[in-house]
């Protein structure tokens, strides 16, 4: 049985070496020294399946968190997702963040970047700028990270279908500017899979669309070794209506899915999963919240051991960005927001997450203000530096209920998962709509559970006032359109014919070959090609998808 | 026909590049469990699809689901076209992420109601069967 001691001198010394403890008093407020780490012998119990089912931190399988020293070392990344308007105006937004103490960029892009239409294509009208920023080509990305150093932020990038394009375009801005790729830290969210299942921006067909990811999981590694070349998302599947459960059992899968795609192409598993990340909600059910962050890295870590072979243990660590629920956030009385996030970011933390974005409390009714923005993030601040829940790491591990929820959770969700193994992975059971029945019942269920009041939400079907509260509000300028579509005509007018046609030339024959796109894609963004004609190139070659209306 | 006797049909559409289909999802089943006719269009519908649609099915009201924020867009459009293809006795209601100030705008234009988060689908039930019947009368209908 291996002993606290032991794990103190090797696993959390080591990770020390590697970032020593906080320059903080790690120490209560009656000045109480806690240890990093408690375990069954710290009150004298026996647990015998400790090390097989908790285990310590830093150590397969991972439960009580990825790093040895976690909190204690480094807190996680405060990352707010932001964007909106034009590139100048999330510029500004962005510079303001790290000033006020963020620790990492991450770039929320409009509707039309989201499925590959420049700003000035028809479809556009709008939406440009609305629900993020607008970056139709390497222009606009230049003037988005003007004036950031990108050795020294990680960017962490919200786009899908088109992911390939805009990682492109990032990387082309680095090499202007004359940055070492190999340097260069950040997240492309590239999980198609769950666009089919939940969010819905998907441009071309499955299969396509996951060559298009494994393209990166065979070029990332080589090019850009510390970019994690995609965040497999259970957010949006859990927005979209599902429960906590589900939301883990359908992200893992997804994420087996692209591990036996890139199997498939030849790749070596210990090459690319070491830079598979991952994406959670974070709902007001508190500790089946906390369950289900631990409850993910033990599955991802035995799953990955296990089925997959892995052998490098950066292999088995699920590393995980996670996110307040949006969808728990109300219209009425919005202010009782902030105190919904605190609750659900301080579950999140106590999960163990490596990353978190706080929501706004006003984003039931539009974007963030600058302000509600600054409440979400200095939310963050107050769970890190004042609760005293970085002290000690996994602070609720022996909590009966805590560790039975999560036992529970991994076995509920690994009936899911092999449900989906038995129809064939989950690109059969998209094709199937089975994903799509089982959130619409879940989210229907829902719905009327809260209507019949037998769940509560405060200021909604309990507790509601007569005069509703006004906040202010984020307004989009209406001259974004314009602005964008007099950039697209001058980048147009001003880049080399030539090489904009051999560029894209050189992206269909890789599409229509079968060859890794990313090459191409560099080469495009560096010729000035605009998303959409990127896009049109594949949709030309893959043809696009169209989902059945289910009800 | 006895204003009791006919069932209310309505189109739900997701207008435009947003694929956030949840709500109206969720609006379009219980409006059906309510004993109305339900369309549900799906994804990536333009106005001119919209109204088309609607004209087709001859439905008596279009419910339109927009949480990207461009939603004064969207409603102009279906609401011009409705217009212009002597459809404007269509009734035109919606939701979505759609800030407290728009929604004068939106009456304004003809938008007969905007349910935003938190809405109760029994509160959509009512008004359709309130506001339908009443237009119904209004034509001479019932």
């Amino acid at each position: 049985m291996r002993r606290k001691h032991d794990w103190l001198r090797e696993t959390y010394r080591k990770s020390l070496e590697k970032i020593p403890e906080r320059p903080v008093a790690h120490r209560t407020l009656s000045n109480i020294a806690p240890d990093p780490l408690y375990t069954p012998e710290d009150i004298g119990v026996l647990d015998p399946e400790y090390e097989e089912k908790r285990g310590f931190p830093g150590e397969f399988p991972y439960t009580r968190g990825v790093y040895g020293s976690m909190y204690r070392s480094k807190l996680w990344t405060m990352r707010m997702f932001a964007g909106f308007g034009t590139a100048e105006q999330t510029n500004e937004r962005f510079k303001k963040l790290l000033k006020a103490g963020q620790t990492g960029l991450s770039v929320a892009f409009d509707l039309p970047t989201l499925m590959g239409y420049d700003s000035d294509h028809p479809l556009s009208k709008g939406e440009v700028g609305k629900c993020g920023v607008a970056v139709s080509s390497l222009a606009d990305m230049e003037i988005l990270f003007e004036g950031i150093n990108l050795e020294e932020v990680t960017t962490s990038m919200t786009i899908n279908s088109p992911a390939n394009a805009i990682w492109a375009m990032y990387l082309a801005v680095a090499k202007k500017r004359g940055y070492d790729w190999k340097k260069l830290g950040g997240t492309i969210q590239n999980d198609i899979l769950k666009e089919f299942i939940a969010q819905k921006e998907f441009i071309f067909p499955p299969e396509p669309s996951v060559k298009l990811v494994i393209d990166t999981f065979e070029w990332g590694p080589k090019n850009v070794p510390k970019w994690n070349f995609i965040s497999v998302s259970g957010y949006h599947i859990r927005e979209a209506g599902s429960t906590a459960v589900q939301e883990l059992a359908w992200t893992l899968a997804d994420g087996f899915e692209y591990v036996e795609a890139a199997l498939k192409r030849g790749l070596d598993v210990d090459e690319f999963a070491p830079r598979i990340s991952f994406f959670f909600d974070v709902h007001n059910d508190f500790f089946e919240e906390i369950a289900k962050f631990r409850a993910a890295r033990r599955i991802w870590a035995k799953e990955m051991r296990y089925r997959y072979k892995a052998k490098n243990p950066q292999s088995w660590m699920l590393r995980t960005h996670a996110q307040t629920a949006g969808v728990s956030l109300t219209a009425q009385q919005p202010l009782n927001n902030i105190a919904r996030v605190a609750i659900q970011a301080l579950a999140a933390v106590l999960g163990g997450t490596n990353s978190l974005h706080t929501d706004a409390y006003d984003e039931a009714l539009a974007l963030p203000t600058e302000e509600s923005a600054t409440i979400a993030l200095r939310t963050q601040q107050i769970i890190a530096y004042e609760t005293g829940v970085t002290h000690t790491i996994d602070p609720l591990a022996g909590s009966y209920y805590v560790e039975w929820l999560t036992d529970e959770m991994e076995r509920q969700a690994m009936e899911i998962i092999e449900e989906i193994r038995r129809m064939g992975g989950v690109v059969r059971a998209i094709e199937e709509g089975y994903f799509l029945r089982e959130l619409a019942e879940a989210s229907y269920r829902y719905q009327q559970e809260v209507e019949r009041k037998e769940r509560i939400i405060v200021g909604v079907n309990a507790f509601t006032d007569e005069i509703p509260l006004k906040v202010p509000i984020q307004l989009v300028d209406p001259e974004v359109e314009r602005v964008q579509a007099e950039r697209l005509a001058r980048v147009r007018r001003e880049r080399d014919p030539k090489r904009v046609e051999e560029a894209l030339q050189g992206l269909r024959r890789a599409a229509v070959e079968g060859q890794n796109t990313m090459p191409h894609f560099v080469e495009c963004a560096l010729a000035y090609c605009t998303l959409g004609e990127m896009m049109d190139v594949l949709r030309e070659v893959y043809g696009t998808y169209q989902e059945p209306a289910y009800v | 026909m006895q204003g009791v006797d006919r069932r209310i049909r309505v189109l739900i559409a997701k207008p435009g590049l947003d694929g956030h289909d949840r709500g109206a999802k969720v609006v379009a089943r219980a409006l059906r469990d309510a004993g109305m006719e339900v369309i549900y269009t799906g994804l990536r519908q333009t106005p001119e699809m919209i109204v088309s649609a609607a004209i087709q099915e001859d439905v008596d009201a279009i419910g339109l689901s927009i949480l990207s924020g461009a939603h004064m867009h969207y409603f102009r459009e279906v609401k011009r076209l409705l217009d212009e293809q002597g459809a404007s006795d269509i009734l035109l209601f919606g939701g979505g992420i759609i800030p407290d100030e728009d929604v004068p705008k939106l009456k304004a234009l003809g938008v007969a109601a905007v349910f935003g988060p938190g809405t109760s689908t029994q509160e959509i039930v009512d008004f359709l069967k309130r506001a339908v019947p009443e237009r119904w009368k209004a034509q001479g209908l019932a």
